[in-house]
């Protein structure tokens, strides 16, 4: 791009260059990319916290732990299918991923139009997957009687760790179809083409926006990978 | 100073997107498999952490970028995360002493 940043070192004496520079260590990174990053690393501290109470939890119970197989599986015309709902939220969420993940490359190449139209379908995609879990904890709740404190499968912890693990990550989810839907406005608008400043920030907009708001999202559908392996399937 | 912050915007055909999707499609499937088919024990085990970790890998490496980001930030990024492991050590000897425990003054204890 310009004849400064072709000259940086890469790989390993890469990352010497760059920590013992003095000045800013992460190079080429956005300072928007890079706190949202953070973000997320403290955010994985957060879920792994949730997930090793969990495996915690299930280590040092007497009492048998329900068999997540059985618990969430779906009548489906009369045949019991294991796990049927949750395949399907996990399907929904890598596509809306993979949305994302074009959405950020036609944000890149400046098509507008197309970038708003692949937001709003990964906003949809998100959408549909919390209606999904809405339809399952009412499912859970109301017809399986499983509470925060007892439920007719086994262990007591059960419940408080469902609700407390797929509450927190649905709450995620929910927080960016938000901001997926205000992305999505702000693209079809041309903010990002025009530079139109923020509202609240009052800084200008780039499509960079788009970039952190699809770590997010991905991020969002990582930690559903972690859950789905450590709570449902394990 | 300031120039070397700027991204250097690159971006990638589509087809790279669809392909890490189709995967992520795929491993999913045979994660889900696993549960389908039954399989029980150490098997079941690595299978499970073979394909999260497989899946985990894919979106973190392209969906996220970090396989084009320079090493500084993929490893300022990746080695705190290895305290996670650490802290599994910990909770995994503190969840057996609290099982033994239990056992003991549920059934020996009274």
């Amino acid at each position: 791009m310009d004849h400064v940043t072709d000259k940086l070192p890469k790989g390993l004496s890469g990352l010497a260059h760059d920590l013992g520079s003095d000045q800013t260590a992460f190079k080429k990174v956005p300072w928007g990319k890079a706190m949202m990053w953070i973000f997320l690393l403290s955010d994985t501290f957060i879920f792994s916290c949730f997930l090793i109470s969990l495996m915690t939890a299930r280590a040092s119970t007497t009492v048998e732990w329900p068999n997540a197989s059985e618990v969430f599986g779906l009548n489906f015309f009369g045949v019991e299918v294991p796990l049927l709902l949750i395949a399907i939220m996990t399907f929904v969420l890598i596509t809306s991923s993979g949305t994302m993940a074009i959405a950020v490359k036609f944000g890149y190449e400046k098509k507008r139009k197309l970038c708003a139209w692949f937001l709003l379908l990964t906003a949809i995609g998100g959408l549909t997957f919390v209606g999904m879990q809405a339809f399952e904890w009412t499912k859970l709740i109301f017809h399986e009687g499983i509470r925060p404190w007892s439920n007719p499968f086994g262990a007591a912890q059960f419940g408080s760790f469902f609700f407390m693990v797929t509450g927190f990550h649905g709450t995620h989810v929910s927080i960016g179809v938000i901001f997926l839907f205000i992305m999505a406005r702000k693209t079809w608008r041309g903010d990002f083409d025009t530079a139109r400043r923020g509202y609240f920030t009052s800084m200008k907009s780039n499509y960079e926006a788009i970039e952190i708001m699809g770590l997010y999202w991905h991020f969002v559908d990582l930690v559903w990978v972690f859950i789905f392996a450590f709570f449902y399937l394990w | 100073m300031a120039q070397e912050n700027k991204q250097e915007v690159t971006t990638h055909k589509i087809g790279v997107y669809l392909w890490i999707w189709g995967l992520l499609f795929v491993f999913s499937f045979f994660s889900y498999m696993v549960d389908y088919l039954n399989f029980e024990g150490l098997l079941r085990w690595t299978l499970i952490l073979l394909f999260m970790f497989t899946k985990a890998a894919l979106i973190m490496a392209i969906f996220m970028h970090l396989f084009w980001e320079r090493w500084t930030i993929v490893n300022v990024l990746l080695w705190p995360m290895s305290f996670i492991l650490v802290f599994i050590g910990i909770m995994v000897a503190e969840s057996e002493y609290t099982f033994f425990t239990r056992l003991f003054y549920f059934v020996v204890g009274t």
